[in-house]
C-alpha cells in the first residue's frame, strides 16, 4: 500500500507530514514507558522481520498481490508506541534507502500504515482477547482478526486522503469499495502472518508479548506434587 | 526468578526474529510475487497510475531492492534485502534503547526494586 509520489498533491502531503511528525513524537514518549532493558533489542527485531516480511509480496485475486503491514503484529508484540516506531522506521528505510514509497508521500504512507493500523487494530485486539476466554491458544486468534480488519481500514484511510488531495478527480465511493474489496483479500494474509508470529512467541515466551499483559493468568510455574495416581502411573505419558 | 538466565532465554525469541527476518529477506524474497499491489492495481483499474510521478530516489544503490553492480538478480535482491533488515534493525533497535535510556536507570532512593505499575 505504499503511496508514491504524485498520487496525492502538495498541500495534503504536507499536512500528512505534519500529523506523522505529531505522531512519531508522541510515540516516542509513549513508547518510554513500554520499553525497559529486555525489550528494546525486541523492538528493533520485530522492526526487522517486519522489514522482511514486507519484501514478500504474496498472490491474492487476479494478477495482484500484498504484503504484510505489520502494525498489529508490531503493537501485540512491542506495544503499539514501540510497534508504529517500528512500523515507522521501517517504512523511513524503504523510502530512502529502496526507493519505495515515495518522499512527499512519508506522511501519508506513516499515518496509513504504521499510526492507523496500530490505533485501530491494537485496541481492537485488545478488546477481542478481553471479550474471549482467558486461553493463551486463543490470543494469536484475537490477533489474526484485528490484523485482518486494519488493512481495509487502512486502505480507506488512504481513500480519505485521496478524496482530499487525489489529483486525478474520481468518484471516491468507486475507489473506497475496489480498495476496501482488495485489501480485505490482503488482510487474510496480514491474519496468517500475524496469528502466526504471535503463535510462535506466546508459546515459548509468553511473558514477552506486550499485548498478552493482563490478559492471562500470571502463574507460570505450578507446583506439581505427585500423587498417587500419578505416581502410580510413572509420572510420564 | 533470576534476571540472568531470563535474559538468556529471551535471546532464543530473539535469534528467531533475526534468523527468520534474513532469511525472508535474503532467500525468500526471491521468490515474492511481482503482481502490482493493491494499491497499485486499484490505481491501475481506476485509472490514476499515470499521476506517479518517479521516486527522487531510483537511482540509489538500493533502489528497487536490487543491489546496484550485482549483475545476478538472485544475490542482488538477497544482499538488498539482508542489508534493509540491518539497517532497520540497527535504527529500531537503536531508538529503542535511547529511549529507554534517558529514562532513570536506577530506582529512586527507598524505592524497592519489585515490580511497579
Amino acid at each position: 500500500m505504499h503511496v508514491p509520489d504524485g498520487f496525492i498533491d502538495a498541500p495534503t502531503s504536507l499536512a500528512a507530514g505534519a500529523v506523522a511528525v505529531m505522531g512519531v513524537g508522541l510515540c516516542l514518549r509513549g513508547a518510554r514507558r513500554e520499553l525497559n532493558e529486555r525489550t528494546a533489542p525486541l523492538a528493533g527485531l520485530v522492526a526487522a522481520f517486519v522489514f522482511a516480511a514486507q519484501m514478500l509480496n504474496f498472490p491474492v485475486a487476479s494478477g495482484t498481490s500484498g504484503h504484510l503491514l505489520g502494525g498489529v503484529l508490531a503493537a501485540i508484540l512491542v506495544g503499539p508506541f514501540t510497534g508504529a516506531l517500528a512500523v515507522t522506521t521501517v517504512l523511513l528505510v524503504q523510502a530512502l534507502l529502496f526507493a519505495d514509497g515515495g518522499l512527499t508521500a512519508l506522511g501519508v504512507n506513516i499515518v496509513t500504515m504504521a499510526f492507523v493500523t496500530v490505533a485501530f487494530g491494537y485496541p481492537f485486539f485488545r478488546l477481542l482477547a478481553w471479550a474471549m476466554p482467558r486461553r493463551r491458544d486463543l490470543l494469536p486468534v484475537a490477533a489474526a482478526v484485528a490484523a485482518l480488519v486494519s488493512v481495509p481500514v487502512a486502505s480507506l484511510v488512504f481513500v480519505g486522503f485521496y478524496s482530499v488531495g487525489g489529483t486525478v478527480d474520481l468518484s471516491v465511493s468507486s475507489v473506497a469499495a475496489a480498495m476496501v474489496g482488495v485489501h480485505l483479500f490482503i488482510g487474510i494474509g496480514e491474519a496468517v502472518i500475524t496469528g502466526l508470529t504471535v503463535a510462535s512467541v506466546i508459546t515459548v515466551r509468553p511473558d514477552l508479548v506486550y499485548g498478552a499483559r493482563g490478559l492471562l493468568p500470571r502463574a507460570q510455574l505450578e507446583l506439581r506434587i505427585p500423587t498417587p495416581s500419578t505416581a502410580a502411573s510413572g509420572g510420564q505419558p | 526468578m533470576n534476571p540472568g538466565s531470563r535474559s538468556r532465554r529471551d535471546i532464543g525469541v530473539l535469534m528467531g526474529f533475526l534468523v527468520a527476518a534474513l532469511l525472508l529477506a535474503g532467500v525468500v524474497s526471491y521468490y515474492a510475487s511481482g503482481d502490482p499491489d493493491g494499491l497499485n492495481k486499484v490505481a491501475i483499474d481506476k485509472q490514476f497510475a499515470s499521476s506517479e510521478q518517479p521516486h527522487d530516489l531510483d537511482d540509489s544503490p538500493l533502489a528497487g531492492y536490487a543491489t546496484t553492480g550485482v549483475d545476478d538478480e538472485r544475490f542482488s535482491g538477497g544482499l538488498a534485502g539482508v542489508i534493509g533488515v540491518a539497517v532497520t534493525l540497527v535504527v529500531a533497535g537503536g531508538v529503542a534503547s535511547l529511549i529507554r535510556r534517558r529514562e532513570p536507570q536506577e530506582t529512586r532512593p527507598g524505592a524497592t526494586s519489585g515490580p511497579s505499575a
